[in-house]
């Protein structure tokens, strides 16, 4: 029974195999295969165009592959419907996080999903009770730091609003976190904070995807990296046995 | 640069910004004392009962426009649904009450067909932004056309009359003898509009997609489904100010509502509703309706030609929404 256990726990979660996109006579994607596995944090890096942010918008479902597959826990994901992708576990957050500013942290937190409760038995009303404590519990569980989580988002800061943004997609058991570029816009602390948070992602067992640029942020955080250049997968390494100079060689390709 | 713009605006403007809400209620006040001083016997019970029946209209379309410009929309057809259920319930209510001589369900009958009117060519209006993607302020202008077009077709202009007397006695019952019935159901319209804003999906919704439509988008709301529950909502309510105006006349004029989308955006936006969308809230929307209210009747009494109550509140909603517009880009400067 426990080596079976340990056998589940080396599958893949995330298979993706050969696929390839293409914009008209543009191949953004070209036949990138790679596995996730659970708890882990694997980079996506490439230079801009290497076909990053399309590589991620086809497993988050907003783009279907024109060739290749993608499966999910063993199933193969056809539907091109982000909120089927994301009610299976597969949560993506862009640069842009999708709060609404101008809603308290535990609404922007339950948005779309907000906890019911019945008036006199019949109707159905926001349980603002619940969805607060249920918010304080998560993000204490993160660490988020956040004194009142009736603040609006809007008056929080950039930090702040990226960890809510990852509170949010990870607050409905998320398995697999994809994120763009969640350290650009950040000072240090901030960055550091962030780095943290993906760091206890991993040991609750969520594995992440994650893109940046910032090479110092892949070295602190990732276990393994995939490069991309032009559509195609270059190389897939493990972080430890890579350097700085290396990828960023195989990034631009000047060396092979 | 929005910096700069602070320390160059003068004293006058940063009082107003400042302002915001509970000056709007200090402005009412102001209104009200003055004409209480300036305008002999507006400070009476009828007076005040006549501010309640004026305000009563803009009012009720400004709840629904309150819901829709909270969403980053804007509905300028209130005032022709309104004209539009009015004269369709008028000629209902004739006809059934002709062929049939029963009074009470003629009446309900038609009150509940126009509610539904109303809604209906409100949900159309979100059917349109939300599946066609055509602006709000194309869709709702064009359905102000159509249905004022039709509510003058339907009449060949002329006002619907010989209604039942009924009609025209419960439209203007006083409860104990000083609460217009009108008041009442607007009062009960009032805290229907603000538990749903508050307590509901409905409403929380018409935040968020007003926040950031994209942000819902990728929440899961249902962004259409709601945006159409938004517009139609306005038409409820617009379909509710039609059907107290035909009581309270007893009459269907198809000249109903004309020019009252004025007055209810303007209710709204002095309310503290934002224009961007995403914030306002319905108390504040009462008390921009009461200033509208206030000045009409204050006017009326003091003998002032009522049509510069258009003009003071035309020029009131402008300066309203210049001071939101301050107010936004500090807030985005932060």
């Amino acid at each position: 029974m426990r080596e079976r256990r340990s056998d589940m726990d080396r599958q893949a979660i995330l298979k993706v195999e050969s696929i390839c996109k293409y914009f008209g006579g543009n191949h953004a994607v070209q036949d990138v295969s790679f596995e996730i596995y659970p708890g882990e944090v694997v980079g996506l890096i490439g230079d801009n165009g290497a076909g990053k942010s399309t590589l991620i918008k086809m497993i988050a479902g907003v783009h279907r592959p024109t060739r290749g597959s993608i499966s999910w826990m063993g199933k193969k994901l056809e539907e091109t419907n982000p909120r089927e992708v994301r009610d299976r576990g597969i949560e993506t957050i862009y640069q842009d996080l999708a709060l609404a500013d101008n809603l308290r942290v535990s609404s922007n937190l339950f948005l779309g999903r907000e906890q019911m409760k019945k008036l006199l038995g019949i109707i159905e009303i926001l349980d603002e009770k619940t969805m607060l404590s249920q918010a304080k519990e998560i993000l204490s569980r993160l660490d988020i730091q956040i004194p009142d989580l009736r603040t609006t988002v809007r008056d929080l800061s950039g930090g702040q609003r990226q960890s809510i943004a990852i509170g949010k997609a990870i607050f409905w058991e998320a398995k697999l976190l994809i994120m763009d570029e969640p350290t650009a816009a950040l000072g240090v602390i901030e960055r550091a904070n962030i780095l943290n948070l993906i760091k206890k992602l991993r040991d609750q067992g969520v594995s992440v995807i994650l893109i940046s640029h910032n090479l110092t942020d892949v070295f602190e955080v990732t276990d393994r990296l995939i490069v991309l250049r032009r559509g195609v997968k270059i190389r897939e390494l493990l972080t430890r046995e890579t350097s700085e100079s290396e990828l960023v060689q195989l990034m631009i390709g000047s060396a092979n | 640069m929005a910096d700069d713009q602070e320390k160059t605006a003068s004293p006058f403007v940063a009082v107003l910004v400042g302002a915001s809400k509970q000056w709007i209620l200090l402005i009412l006040i102001a209104f009200f004392a003055f004409f209480s001083l300036a305008a002999p016997g507006f400070f009476s019970v009828l007076g005040v009962t006549n501010i309640a029946v004026y305000t009563a209209e803009p009012l009720l379309l400004a709840l629904g426009e309150t819901f829709v410009i909270i969403s980053g929309g804007i509905d300028l057809s209130v005032g022709a649904l309104l004209g539009f259920t009015g004269v369709v319930s008028a000629l209902l209510m004739k006809a059934l009450w002709l062929s049939t001589h029963n009074v009470t369900p003629s009446i309900l009958i038609s009150a509940v067909a126009g509610l539904g009117v109303g809604t209906a060519l409100g949900a159309i209006n979100g059917l349109l932004i939300a599946k066609l993607k055509v602006p709000p302020f194309v869709v709702t202008l064009g359905m102000l056309g159509i249905a004022r077009g039709c509510t003058f077709i339907l009449t060949a202009g002329h006002s619907i009359i010989g209604l039942p007397e009924v009609l025209g006695i419960v439209g203007n019952y006083y409860i104990f003898g000083f609460l217009p019935i009108s008041a009442l159901i607007t009062v009960m319209l009032v805290l229907l509009a603000c538990f749903i804003l508050a307590k509901t999906r409905l409403g929380r919704y018409t935040y968020s997609i007003g926040g950031s439509r994209q942000a819902s988008i990728r929440s899961g709301v249902p962004v259409d489904g709601y945006t159409i529950r938004i517009y139609a909502l306005s038409g409820f309510m617009a379909a509710w100010a039609g059907i107290l105006i035909l009581a309270r006349f007893s009459t269907g004029s198809p000249l109903a509502g004309q020019n009252s989308e004025l007055n209810s955006i303007a209710a709204a936006v002095i309310g503290g509703t934002s224009l961007m969308g995403g914030i306002g809230t319905i108390p504040g929307t009462v008390v921009g309706a009461l200033i509208v209210g206030v000045l009409l009747v204050g006017l009326v009494i003091m003998n002032v030609q009522p049509y510069w109550q258009m003009v003071s509140v035309g020029g009131i909603l402008i300066l309203a929404v210049f001071i939101d517009n301050i107010r936004y880009r500090r807030g985005n400067a932060e």
